[in-house]
């Protein structure tokens, strides 16, 4: 049977176990977070208490204009002098809101933070507080229940972490796992369809740290886990193991690359009156000749950005072409470069080229937007004064033979000159 | 004089002026080092060092700092601090 819960109708703690209690808040009215993400129901703050034989434990706290339903729930479940510790699993504001006066009302509670959050919560309170720092394997005794630390950085800041209650089986995950979803019902089971939120929080916060993902899944996975409490949307106690398995999923690559062992170059390109194009066939013809790299080219005209900002985040290397209009590359060839942030760019290579009618600024502009990605640019841009010439042909397919082995020669051990780079 | 900067992620050594920060050359190259701040405050550049940390400029009292607070053992440095001075092999933390 459906639950009949609804949580705006209270300000009492929900049960997440007899021990455990959800402190959160609901922000329905919300439409866009932190600029860059759209909330198309809203958003909830998630926090969290856990009462041991021997302490209660805080963990996370809300954003600051939702701090009088958090200390309305809190009150609750629990009186301030019980309060042994507040654990902070992130601190970005819309977490620690409320701990100024959490600690004001609770002043003998022990603050724990990650230890990569130590300048951060200094830059947040402005005044010097006293805290432990925590790392993988620390754990806080609560008398029969004990909280673990998951050290779990860049999930989506330096100082992300996650705590474990083994007696409970709950993790309470911070921002991972979490999405803006707000819906009354609270728990997984019984909210609305939340799947599009979960994938485009994960694609908007976690994507560019996919490293990190898979190291954090690498300590969540052997933990035994009845419940999944992130800090945003729905608390997780259905099968929450699915929601572990399909971040691997979104941080593995879909389909895997045939051929694994070769380099891939994408070519990219734009062109008005065809000169811009020419250049690119050239270049990848240049580039296929050199063996152990798979060359594709792309006219930009032809497709959208966010296939091909899929194929990017795959590629080792990438040629931007672009024509110079009005002294400046052209907006489908910026639309795409500002649509990279949500991937890593650091490590791959980058090149540009392009013909002009006048002066040529696009190609330095592209290489030094490639740089700011943390893209090395290492073979100088080739521009072209309107029509390429079979002189000038031959130079872009030099140029993309040379972008491709350089591409190879990044197997071995490189030498290079700092003045060159 | 100048000195080997080698970055053992991505097997790319290069040739720098002594005195070059770490950080004017990894990024440059695609090292896997991650940046913050820039100016040795917000400790996200912390760096391993694989070989050559004699090679390395001494740390300032405030690197230092960092480096306590960020629990660095004695085989780190941050990235926008240390100067190369000789050869030395780094990578990311």
């Amino acid at each position: 049977m459906r639950s009949l819960l609804n949580v705006a109708e209270t300000r009492t703690a929900i049960a997440l176990s007899e021990r455990v209690h959800w402190i959160g808040a609901l922000d329905p009215s919300l439409r866009s977070f932190d600029i860059i993400l759209k909330t198309a129901n809203g958003t909830t703050y998630n926090a969290y208490v856990v009462r041991g034989s021997a302490g209660v434990a805080v963990i996370d706290t809300v954003k600051a204009n939702f701090a009088e339903e958090f200390f309305t729930r809190l009150e609750s479940v629990a009186d301030y002098h019980e309060i042994t510790a507040v654990v902070l699993n992130h601190l970005e504001p819309d977490h620690t809101g409320a701990l100024p006066e959490l600690l004001r009302r609770a002043p003998q509670a022990k603050l724990y933070i990650s230890y990569k959050a130590q300048r951060m919560l200094k830059g947040l309170l402005k005044v010097d507080t006293p805290f432990i720092p925590v790392n993988t394997g620390d754990t806080i005794d609560l008398g029969d229940r004990h909280l673990s630390i998951l050290h779990t950085p860049y999930l989506h800041w330096p100082d992300t972490q996650c705590t474990y209650v083994e007696e409970e089986g709950i993790l309470f995950s911070g921002d991972i796992f979490g999405c803006h979803f707000c819906d009354v019902r609270l728990f997984n089971d019984s909210v609305g369809d939340f799947r599009f939120s979960f994938e485009y929080y994960y694609a908007h916060i976690m994507r560019p740290f996919k490293v990190h993902v898979l190291d954090a899944l690498a300590l969540i996975e052997p933990l035994t886990l009845n419940t999944v409490a992130p800090a945003h949307g729905p608390v997780l106690r259905d099968h929450p193991r699915q929601y572990v398995e399909r971040f691997r999923d979104l941080s593995i690559p879909r389909l895997r690359r045939e051929n694994t062992d070769d380099k891939t170059l994408l070519i990219f390109y734009i062109s008005s009156y065809g000169n811009t194009a020419r250049m690119a066939e050239a270049l990848y013809s240049g580039a296929n000749e050199i063996e152990e790299v798979r060359v594709s080219l792309y006219d930009l005209a032809g497709g959208e950005i966010e296939p091909f900002v899929d194929l990017i985040e795959e590629a080792d290397a990438i040629a931007l072409g672009t024509p110079t209009i009005n002294g400046d590359a052209t907006k489908p060839m910026w639309d795409l470069l500002s649509s990279l942030v949500v991937v890593n760019m650091q490590g791959k290579l980058g090149a540009a080229f392009g013909s002009y009618g006048w002066s040529g600024e696009a190609v330095p502009m592209l290489e030094d937007r490639m740089r700011g990605l943390k893209l090395r640019v290492p073979v100088p841009g080739l521009r072209v004064k309107l029509i390429p010439t079979d002189e000038e042909l031959a130079a872009c397919r030099q140029f993309g033979r040379r972008l491709a082995e350089v591409l190879t020669a990044r197997h071995k051990a490189e030498v290079l000159e700092f003045e060159d780079l | 004089m100048r000195a080997k900067l080698t970055f053992q992620d991505i097997q790319v050594a290069v040739n720098v002026p002594a005195g070059t920060r770490v950080i004017e050359v990894s990024e440059k190259v695609g090292s896997a080092i991650m940046y913050g701040c820039r100016e040795g405050d917000c400790g996200t550049c912390l760096m391993e060092v694989m070989s050559g940390m004699e090679n390395l400029s001494t740390p300032s009292v405030l690197e230092d700092k960092v480096l306590r607070e960020n629990m660095a053992g004695k085989r780190y440095r941050l990235a926008c601090q240390a100067q190369v001075l000789g050869d030395v092999t780094v990578g990311p933390a």
